[in-house]
């Protein structure tokens, strides 16, 4: 199988890579580009802690083949975090607790992002079918709950 | 108290996480966000049954796969045959890094296959189709301890011995005439089931060969010391030519304290003087990797009208799998604790560890203390519905306090069980009997 | 085919420590010339949190505010030895052994201010600010930037100390288990009320309602962030979790998160706790050790409620859908609800 040039947009700035058919966009991310902000709890599409945005879609970059990216607009954690302080999601995380060995927190940000940029005021169970799909094993959810009820509320008054 | 104590300006606070905006960042640097140019990955060729003699090996095809490096075996291991326990004295060496004759449980590591890429050592693995004899195996703890159940061990048993004992024991008292004098005996069964630890972040490492002739090995360890003083042992090195980095894990409940990828990855990197990468896959940690252990307890108490626990049998039994880990330790820990928080004047109890044809049980979060706990306060409850009593009074009624003995024969001290139970109780608005309500864990009433 | 209701109980102890090989941890201590205080450790966070409690217990031991204090730890090469973070032992035997090298170095701390303040370092105090004070006459004081400086390159002093926290070795007697495995009992009770779908053997977990005694917190929010974790993970293990469903049978062993059963947000309960302090007496500060107990209260309370609901005694967990309809059927009053 030889490899392609695949050009998508990365957090605003375009990119051009080499990959190989099926290669995924978790794989391209952070075994080329070095950007391990996404992480791999399972490459199975089980576990939600490669969530990316694809066009403000959050989606497992695990079972995303990289040729399906071709010219979308990607956005990873990199992407969220501003040059200085944090994103109010980030923000409410780190406040709130929402983190512990934190394997899971940029696929749990990455979904909240999407959320609150469709729903700027969820419910509690919105949130909670939001993040469904992202395992945490640490925290039992209601810290990450909570924290995403709080981004909103950053959101909506700043 | 030193008067440091007195007035707290930090502890007692909840300032923010150090490591915060690490990880809402994703800036947090894990394992396996290391690499090298260099880097070869490490995959293993597995057992694909529960039991069996290896009879041959055949490495040809997976040559052939473009990136392969190189294969290791057993003979490749300096000191293949180790036993983790063995830094504070537990014998004898019984697991092997790769299997020499045997496999003992589905998933075993029988070699290891490095290469340029994952996939091809994925593929590399995956051609290597050992010549195995399938052997009986045997997978429930009770049938592991019969006359005719297949060995699995080579000092002629399916248990560990503990100084000459089939088990862990504990004595306190006299059981049997305690069960004579009381007025019930109330008897149970209970099971408890394997869990994987399911941390986020798999297990893996990275080890770097590096010009001074020291091996740098990133890794998600617990026990950063632990693990490098054991991969010292088997490979047979000098301890300083080993450097662990870590500190950071991806949550781990106990299932990062085993020592299975630094020593052949490590390995690997001696063999090929290049970076080499083991990371175990989703699969991989389910399926091989250790779980909690399941646990088999039966109880039999001697109980009073008054609901006073008199006497308390239990033989319990730990399915350690196919070797050792932490599990010999666990059952001394559950020996200690299987009792509960209780004042029982009599107690008699056999702890087994057992070995079965499955994958290896270890440490879990509540090592060896999570299947007592289960176990005795289902009791309670049992207890309690046998004599007529609430469930809450039959548990004040034989809480342990300050100064009382425990089964092992050590005085309690920091016992807090009655405001504990007190707090509870209160909190869900539960009415106590004012006998419970005016106890406390300093002073036992004078009756 | 009726929902009925159930109420469980159950209370727990949790010994932290587990020094059968003997169990220590050190800890290295030094100041920089501008007085920023870097413990040297080789501990592991596993995402509790220990990074951040050591530093507030190396702060309070120095009389130091928390940002004067940085951990240093997860390398060998420069971190002295831990035997590793397991056994709810990290806060217990770290924290003590960083009060032991803290203490060390706040005595060359004082003995600096003392000359430079022309006192004895007995009548000094540390305001947590990062100031060393005359006691009575708190005008009289050096700040630790000034203090190190001086420390370093007037008096050629080095301040740091050194500490390690061993429980030795517990010998068990292989006749009666007499033996002293641990240093101090946390405790614990929960109080669980399930709803269980007698058509579908379904359990539902309302709420959890949990009393925790785990000594002094050294910072509730993490010790919080234990609980919720760790009710959660109770309510994992008695419903859900096994790697051998059909055990001992070895058959169907999940190999992916969608075999594995972990619940998720849906179906976390109504968590709630209240913790009490009562100090240990051998902690850092009273602290005990909290990770692991908060996964055990729950499990027994949890089944206990569902033999409660159901009218069947429960002695096997996980409470999978197919053991509560087995129960069920084998009830000699299943059709009384
Ligand atoms: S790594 Fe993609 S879902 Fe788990
Ligand atoms: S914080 Fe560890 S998995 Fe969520």
């Amino acid at each position: 199988m030889t490899s392609k040039i695949v050009n998508f947009n990365l957090n605003g700035r375009d990119v051009e890579v080499m990959a190989k058919p099926l290669t995924t966009l978790q794989t391209v991310l952070r075994e080329q580009l070095h950007y391990t902000a996404t992480k791999a709890g399972c490459k199975q599409g089980g576990c939600g802690s490669c969530t990316v945005l694809v066009n403000g879609e959050p989606m497992a970059s695990c079972l995303l083949p990289v040729e399906d990216v071709v010219g979308q607009q990607i956005t990873t954690l990199e992407g969220l975090t501003p040059a200085e302080g944090l994103h109010p999601i980030q923000e409410a995380f780190f406040e709130n607790y929402a983190i512990q060995c934190g394997y899971c927190s940029p696929g749990m940000i990455m979904v909240i992002k999407a959320l609150l940029d469709r729903n700027p005021q969820p419910t509690r169970e919105e949130i909670i079918e939001a993040i469904a799909g992202n395992l945490c094993r640490c925290t039992g959810y209601e810290p990450i709950i909570e924290a995403a009820q709080d981004a909103a509320r950053r959101l909506n008054d700043g | 108290m030193t008067e440091s104590e007195k007035k707290l300006n930090v502890v007692g606070k909840s300032v923010p996480r150090r490591d915060g905006v690490g990880h809402v960042t994703g800036k947090t640097v894990y394992v396996d966000d290391i690499t090298f140019p260099d880097m070869l990955y490490l995959k293993m060729v597995r057992s694909p049954v529960h039991h069996a003699r290896i009879k041959g090996l055949d490495f040809s095809a997976a040559e052939e796969v473009p990136g392969f490096v190189r294969a290791l075996t057993h003979q490749d291991v300096p000191k293949n045959i180790y036993t983790i326990l063995c830094l504070i004295g537990v014998g004898p060496d019984e697991e092997p890094v790769l299997a020499e004759d045997k496999v003992l449980y589905k998933g075993e590591p029988i070699a290891a296959i490095l290469a340029e890429t994952e996939d091809a050592a994925v593929e590399a693995a995956s051609r290597v189709i050992p010549d195995l004899e399938e052997l009986p195996a045997v997978f429930d703890v009770e049938e592991a301890l019969k006359p005719d159940a297949p060995i699995l061990k080579e000092w002629g048993t399916n248990h560990f011995v503990y100084e000459g004992h089939h088990c862990r024991r504990v004595r306190l008292g006299d059981v049997e005439r305690a069960f004579g004098e009381a007025d019930y005996i109330v008897e149970e069964r209970y099971q408890t089931s394997p869990i994987e630890h399911a941390p986020t972040e798999t297990t893996a490492c990275v080890a770097k060969p590096e010009p001074n002739g020291r091996y740098t090995v990133y890794t998600n360890t617990q026990a950063l010391y632990f693990t490098l003083d054991n991969t010292a042992l088997i490979l047979q090195l000098p301890f300083n030519k080993l450097h662990f980095v870590g500190g950071t894990v991806g949550g781990a409940f106990g299932g990062k304290v085993d020592v299975i990828v630094e020593p052949i990855a490590i390995l690997g990197a001696m063999k090929t003087g290049r970076p080499v990468k083991f990371r175990y896959t989703r699969e991989e940690e389910m399926r091989v990797s250790s779980t909690r252990s399941a646990w088999r307890l039966y109880y039999k108490d001697g109980v009073m009208k008054n609901g006073q626990i008199i006497a308390r049998q239990i033989t319990s039994y730990a399915d350690s799998g196919a070797y050792n880990r932490h599990t010999p330790y666990a059952v001394t820990k559950h020996a200690a604790n299987v009792a509960g928080p209780y004042a029982i004047p009599n107690v008699w109890i056999d702890a087994y560890c057992v070995y079965t044809n499955r994958q290896p049980a270890s440490a879990m979060r509540g090592f060896g203390v999570t299947p007592a706990s289960f176990a005795i306060e289902v009791q309670m409850d049992k207890i309690a519905e046998t004599i007529g009593m609430d469930p809450w009074e039959i548990r004040f009624v034989n809480a342990y306090r300050n100064g009382d003995i425990k089964p092992h024969q050590k005085i309690v001290e920091d016992a807090t069980l009655i405001e504990t139970m007190q707090a509870a109780a209160e909190m869900v608005g539960h009415g106590l009997s004012d006998r419970s309500l005016a106890m406390n864990s300093w002073d036992r009433e004078k009756v | 085919m009726a929902k009925l209701r159930g109420t469980g109980i159950a209370a727990v102890n949790y010994p932290t420590g587990m020094n059968l090989g003997g169990d220590p941890s050190q800890a290295l201590i030094h100041a920089t010339t501008t007085g920023t205080f870097m413990i040297s450790l080789a501990s592991t966070d596993l995402g509790q949190g220990l990074k951040t409690v050591l530093a507030q217990i190396g702060a309070e031991t120095l009389g130091l505010p928390f940002e004067n204090v940085l951990i240093n730890t997860g390398d060998t090469d420069t971190g002295p030895h831990c035997m590793g973070t397991f056994a709810s032992r990290a806060t217990h035997r770290v924290g003590n052994a960083i009060i032991m090298a803290a203490e060390e170095a706040r005595k060359v701390m004082m003995e600096v201010a003392a000359d430079e303040l022309e006192v004895s370092p007995d009548d000094l105090e540390t305001d947590g600010q990062g100031n060393i004070l005359v006691k009575g006459s708190p005008d009289r004081s050096i700040n630790i930037v000034d203090l190190a400086l001086a420390a370093h390159f007037k008096y050629g002093k080095t301040i740091s100390g050194r500490g390690i926290y061993m429980k030795p070795k517990s010998d068990v007697d292989p006749e009666t288990g007499k033996m002293d495995p641990d240093s101090t009992e946390a405790h614990a009770c929960s109080v669980a009320d399930v709803e269980v779908d007698t058509e579908t053997g379904e359990v539902t977990v309302l709420s959890l309602k949990s009393a925790y005694e785990g000594g002094r917190q050294v910072n509730p929010a993490l010790v919080k962030g234990q609980i919720r974790g760790g009710s959660f993970m109770s309510v994992s293990h008695a419903l859900y979790e096994t790697t051998a469903p059909y055990y001992p049978a070895p058959d169907h062993s999940p190999g992916s998160f969608s075999e594995y059963v972990i619940p998720g947000p849906y179906e976390a309960p109504e968590i709630e706790s209240v913790v009490l302090e009562y100090p240990s007496v051998n902690g850092p500060y009273g602290a005990k050790g909290v990770g692991e107990m908060t996964a055990n209260s729950g499990i027994p309370a949890i089944i206990n409620a569902v033999s409660n609901a159901i009218g069947v005694r429960l002695t096997e967990y996980p409470v999978t859908p197919e053991k509560v309809l087995h129960a069920l059927e084998e009830s000699p009053n299943a059709t009384s609800h």
